[in-house]
């Protein structure tokens, strides 16, 4: 079995991103909700309805071919630290991690897949790719709980689908997320019109982690509402629709940024890799905001190839609970700014500077590269 | 909750208000009988219980007190928190469930996945029926010998 310290060890496989075109789209995520037939849900079990729900799921979830060799814990033995970090790292929710005895987490050693046990619902599993990938995550998951099914009776109707703990999840039981990256549409005052829109065709937006959380970095999770009425590859195609056009509108608001102000994005990109290497103190908020900026420049060829997946190395790894396991104590939130900072002028170090040439031309005028923002008519 | 007079589950709530204040009192069933709140004309058996004349008498029958059989789970409960005990509070909170489906969802049915072992309960359910149709059959006719045969199979597919 893998241990905590094996897990951390290792990236996860989306973050460095092999032969993923995430520039835009960071990672696709789908979620299902499971229950037991005959047990009631989590949040009205009793510790022993808990434990004996997760006595039989467990075994099950560990004979899984992809989870051989994987990180298997119940959440009672891991520290409030280590829950923290894998909340971090999207593999477990933070409702999850408040959870003690009687939930688990399974994880695959790619962590591409992961399995919590007693979450709001009997069980939640996740699988998570990099770039926009929601038909192969979904297909993977479901090879998943098809083999699940197997074993376990989940609970469901022949008219409401999935049964879960809470009715927004009925039917399929799933939620299609996509995170994304959008710093030209946030620099261009596009981003409000965009969100708008999304909203109003039955899309909810959020920040990094979810219901509640701001958006950091100029990040931003988009998944579906609605779970009852419609099938789970109509629910993906119509997200997968809505997230290319946000990304082909992403794309163009950089190059028309290129086009129309070139000197002041080389400064941008030029005064986020200055801040970065040599700022002394950096809360989470700076240091995403700047680092949200290199990341943009690298897509954008201002650094040598893999200088993005390392800005995706450097998000995960300056949050709080990242930064007080390498710290190896706990930490204040000063404490934590200035080893923040110094984590990020160490990996500065072996980065190469931005390659600019500064441009004395008039700037191409007025040509629109943004289009139309309308994805009604999707 | 329970009723005020035994240990049974209250189904029936009485509020009274008197001068400024409310009275509220919880019965079961069969207490409900017996302070005669079933009969509409015998509330001044009530003045007894409460030692007040009624002056507003409001009651609630069943509504919010339905309770989940298998869990215990109440419609109070599902009002307060917007989630549900267990997989039967679906059939039990139907109604009150079936109400906020549309203003949470594309439509009301699902269109999704089916589970597999769900298709084979389904095949399985209808092969019990109709074999126990031809048990009936068989043993109206006194065909005891095919009685016997059809027992054996129903007894397998149940296993």
């Amino acid at each position: 079995m893998m241990r905590f310290s094996t897990l951390m060890k290792h990236p996860a496989d989306w973050v460095t991103g092999k032969n993923a075109k995430n520039e835009v789209v960071i990672t696709s995520r789908i979620r299902l909700a499971r229950n037991l037939s005959d047990l009631p849900f989590p949040g009205w079990s009793k510790k022993s309805e808990r434990v004996a729900a997760m006595e039989r799921i467990l075994p099950v979830a560990k004979s899984l071919s992809s989870m051989k060799n994987g990180f298997i814990h119940e959440l009672s033995d891991l520290e409030a630290l280590q829950k923290q970090v894998l909340v971090e790292r999207h593999l477990i929710s933070r409702e999850q991690a408040a959870r003690g005895k009687g939930s688990a987490a399974v994880i695959d050693r790619g962590q591409k897949l992961s399995l919590m046990i007693n979450e709001e619902d009997h069980l939640r599993m996740q699988a998570i790719r990099p770039g926009l990938k929601l038909k192969e995550a979904y297909t993977a998951l479901n090879r998943v709980d098809e083999q699940l099914e197997k074993e376990l009776k989940f609970a469901y109707d022949q008219k409401l689908g999935y049964l879960t703990a809470c009715p927004t999840n009925l039917g399929t039981g799933m939620r299609a997320s996509v995170m994304l990256h959008l710093p030209a549409l946030v620099l261009t005052e596009q981003i409000g019109q965009v969100l708008q829109a999304v909203n109003k065709i039955g899309f909810a937006v959020r920040g990094l982690f979810g219901e509640g959380t701001e958006s950091l970095g100029y990040l931003f999770q988009i998944s579906n509402q609605s779970t009852l009425g419609e099938s789970e590859t109509a629910i993906i195609s119509r997200l997968e629709r809505v997230i290319s056009q946000i990304e082909s509108h992403e794309t163009n608001a950089r190059l028309k940024m290129l086009e129309d102000e070139p000197n002041e994005l080389s400064d941008k990109v030029g005064r986020a890799f200055g801040t970065l290497g040599y700022a002394t103190i950096f809360d989470s908020k700076e240091a995403f905001a700047h680092i949200s900026i290199l990341r943009m420049g690298a897509a954008m060829g201002y650094f040598p190839e893999g200088t993005m997946q390392i800005c995706d190395s450097m998000m995960m790894d300056i949050q709080p609970a990242h930064l007080q396991l390498h710290a190896d104590a706990e930490l204040e939130a000063e404490e934590r700014d200035l080893i923040r900072a110094e984590i990020l002028r160490s990996r500065l170090q072996s980065l190469t500077a931005p390659a600019i040439s500064l441009s004395t031309n008039e700037p191409a005028g007025d040509i629109d590269v943004t289009g139309d923002l309308n994805l009604e008519n999707e | 909750m329970k009723c005020d007079f035994c240990d049974s589950t209250a189904t029936v709530f009485y509020t009274q208000a008197v001068g400024d204040g409310m009275v509220k009192k919880n019965f079961c069933d069969a207490c409900a009988e017996d302070h005669g709140l079933t009969d509409g004309d015998a509330y001044p058996m009530l003045e007894k219980i409460m030692d007040e004349i009624p002056e507003h008498v409001e009651l609630l029958m069943e509504d919010d007190a339905q309770q989940c059989d298998q869990c215990g789970f109440t419609l109070e409960d599902y009002r307060k928190v917007g989630r549900l005990g267990c997989s039967h509070c679906y059939q039990t909170f139907a109604e009150e469930i079936s109400r906020g489906l549309e203003k949470m969802h594309t439509g009301t049915r699902h269109e999704g996945k089916v589970p597999e072992g769900i298709v084979q309960d389904i095949v399985r359910e209808q092969e019990l029926e109709t074999l126990k149709n031809q048990l009936a059959q068989a043993i109206e006719a006194e065909d005891f010998e095919k009685a016997a045969t059809l027992r054996d199979q129903i007894k397998e597919i149940d296993a």
